[in-house]
């Protein structure tokens, strides 16, 4: 197959595949629709709340799926043993800030039933070396939520402070977030702590070497070992584009541990989006752990790299004087040379090809 | 190789007094203030590109990747939400966000109170956070002159000085939040050009503070 053949976003649906395939990651299918009470039990879990519904024929209501995870947990099976599943889905959902339903085509891979930190860190590989096949200038945030929850649970504050506090730190808004802990109360230590994390961002390995001299609560210093044990599987992986950075926050309603996100040059928005999600396993009663990720491949045609994705190298011409059985030996003889052509009348607006093959009465002229 | 910074500054008043401290902390291109029809500007050696947006779509420049980064009114990031990080509060264009009415109003909560205001995000979030109900109405300027008509009860608005306000019989009800401008960055270029947006945005912290 010519490389011209594949779009962007095909090439690299092929070869995330190949990627997941290689460590066995079973190939797994969803169907389209699903029923929306599982989207309604899980709203927070969705990217956005809108989901585009239907009545089924039996009068149910039905959804087209805003999301690929909640439908694969559904399915598993509850029996204590771990399955690697990667996927290539489309999803229906509004993006932030974009006016209507996207239909968004996604690829991702979760792990489920038992996630060690070989698992772990598996995972967390994979979602680098995704980034780096799309893109050789990418970066791969990670951070552990528990570091955080550490820091924030010595506070007698409520959940919707904490989901305020958490959201600042997710804009690394420093002085939003000073403010805040003044109005609520919070401990001077706790709003150092929270200032220091947000502030330490950088290579994971120097910078959880940094982050290890602050002062920080037991349970914290534990996510922050479990981070250094990713660090080192990663340095044997052959190392990447990873940085620390506390600012990757998702809801702790359903995720625990590790939470990473994924950026390439040249796309304004990030791409690939995952986590530890025990809690929401739990929530939709099933035992065991869980991790994965999602990479977005609808904004990958923007990259530079990008080409256009069929480029017709020959142009064969033709008009009403032309014997159709020469425009077939014309367009053989093409083929044969592996050239790729488009066959059109002559007064016909011609696009920008290598060779032009006229069958035309002014050929003969 | 250092990296260009695109910066978008919102039109107006606003926008000039957050350039000079963008030029007070070295980042200056002098030619942004002369009358032209430019549509961007460059200092290289300082390595930024400016250009003017209107200010409601700053936020939009930079979540969109437009502008690496931008300074933005907090009232426009509260009622967007744009994804973008929030780096700095450049202590610039002092407002509140807040509920103004009739001085001696008083909601009985007996109905649905009629709201009128620009910023019907931030409206909903304020009364859905009281469980109040309350019926928006989407105005685009003038927006005391709700009240004031019977249009609506009360508004949420931005105020500077109250002066508008007392003029026409009306007063601040509540505080919702206080405003000024911050500087804004687009998460992914961050990313990319965290070195360069880190030593601007620690100039123009020394800028703010001096």
């Amino acid at each position: 197959m010519k490389p011209e053949t594949l779009t962007t976003q095909e090439r690299i649906v092929f070869e995330l595949r190949e990627l997941y395939l290689g460590y066995g990651y079973r190939p797994y299918k969803v169907g389209k629709f699903e029923e929306y009470d599982l989207y309604m039990r899980n709203k927070k879990f969705l990217a956005s709340e809108q989901v585009l519904t239907f009545s089924d024929t039996n009068g149910k209501l039905k959804a087209l799926k805003p999301d690929v995870t909640l439908s694969i947990i559904k399915n598993a099976k509850d029996d204590g043993r771990s399955q690697k599943l990667c996927y290539t889905e489309t999803v229906y959902r509004v993006p932030r800030n974009a006016y209507g339903f996207r239909e968004i085509l996604q690829t991702g891979l979760e792990c489920i039933g038992r996630v060690d930190d070989y698992a772990a860190g598996e995972v967390l590989m994979l979602a680098a070396r995704s980034l780096e096949r799309i893109c050789e200038r990418y970066v791969l945030d990670v951070s552990d939520v528990g570091v955080l929850s550490g820091v924030l649970a010595e506070e007698p504050i409520g959940d919707a402070d904490c989901a305020r506090l958490l959201s600042l730190v997710g804009e690394k808004n420093l002085h939003g977030l000073s403010v805040a802990c003044a109005e609520m109360g919070v401990s001077q230590i706790t709003t150092e702590r929270l200032t220091k994390l947000v502030s330490a961002c950088g290579p994971l390995q120097e910078t959880l070497d940094r982050v290890k001299l602050l002062d920080l609560p037991e349970t914290s210093r534990e996510a922050l070992a479990g981070l250094r044990r990713m660090s080192d599987m990663l340095a044997s992986y052959g190392g990447g584009n990873v940085n620390l950075d506390f600012s990757v926050v998702n809801d702790m309603d359903y995720y625990n541990g590790l939470v990473f996100r994924g950026f390439v040059e040249g796309i304004p928005a990030g791409i690939l989006a995952g986590g530890r999600y025990d809690n929401l396993l739990l929530r939709m009663g099933k035992h065991g752990e869980a991790i994965g990720f999602a990479v977005y491949l609808d904004q990958l045609e923007r990259l530079a790299s990008a080409k256009p994705a069929y480029q017709t190298e020959a142009l064969v011409l033709y008009d009403d004087q032309t014997d159709p059985l020469e425009i077939v030996r014309a367009t053989e003889e093409l083929r044969a040379r592996g050239v790729s052509f488009r066959v059109q009348r002559e007064e016909e607006p011609c696009p920008t090809c290598r060779e032009i093959v006229r069958l035309t009465k002014e050929r003969d002229a | 190789m250092k990296r260009m910074i695109n910066i978008a500054l919102p039109k107006g008043r606003l926008g000039e007094k957050a350039y000079a401290l963008f030029a007070h902390a070295g980042y200056d291109c002098p030619e942004l203030l002369e009358e032209n029809r430019k549509l961007t500007f460059e200092n290289e050696s300082a390595g930024v590109r400016y250009f003017w947006v209107k200010p409601s779509d700053v936020a939009i420049y930079v979540e969109r990747g437009a502008a690496d980064i931008g300074v933005a009114g907090k009232d426009i990031l509260l009622e967007y939400a744009p994804d973008v990080y929030e780096l700095l509060d450049l202590g610039i264009g002092k407002c509140r966000m807040c509920v103004a009415g009739p001085k001696d109003f008083s909601d009985s909560h007996t109905g649905i109170l009629r709201v009128a205001t620009k910023f019907p995000a931030i409206a909903r979030r304020h009364y859905a956070a009281q469980s109040r109900e309350i019926d928006v109405i989407r105005l685009n300027g003038s927006i005391e002159l709700a009240p004031i008509l019977g249009l609506s009860d009360v508004i949420v608005d931005i105020v500077e000085t109250g002066k508008t306000l007392a003029e026409n019989g009306l007063a601040v009800l509540e505080e919702i939040e206080p405003i000024s401008a911050r500087l804004i960055a687009n998460k992914a270029h961050y990313k990319f050009k965290g070195e360069e947006i880190e030593a601007l945005r620690k100039m123009l912290e020394r800028a703010v503070n001096a």
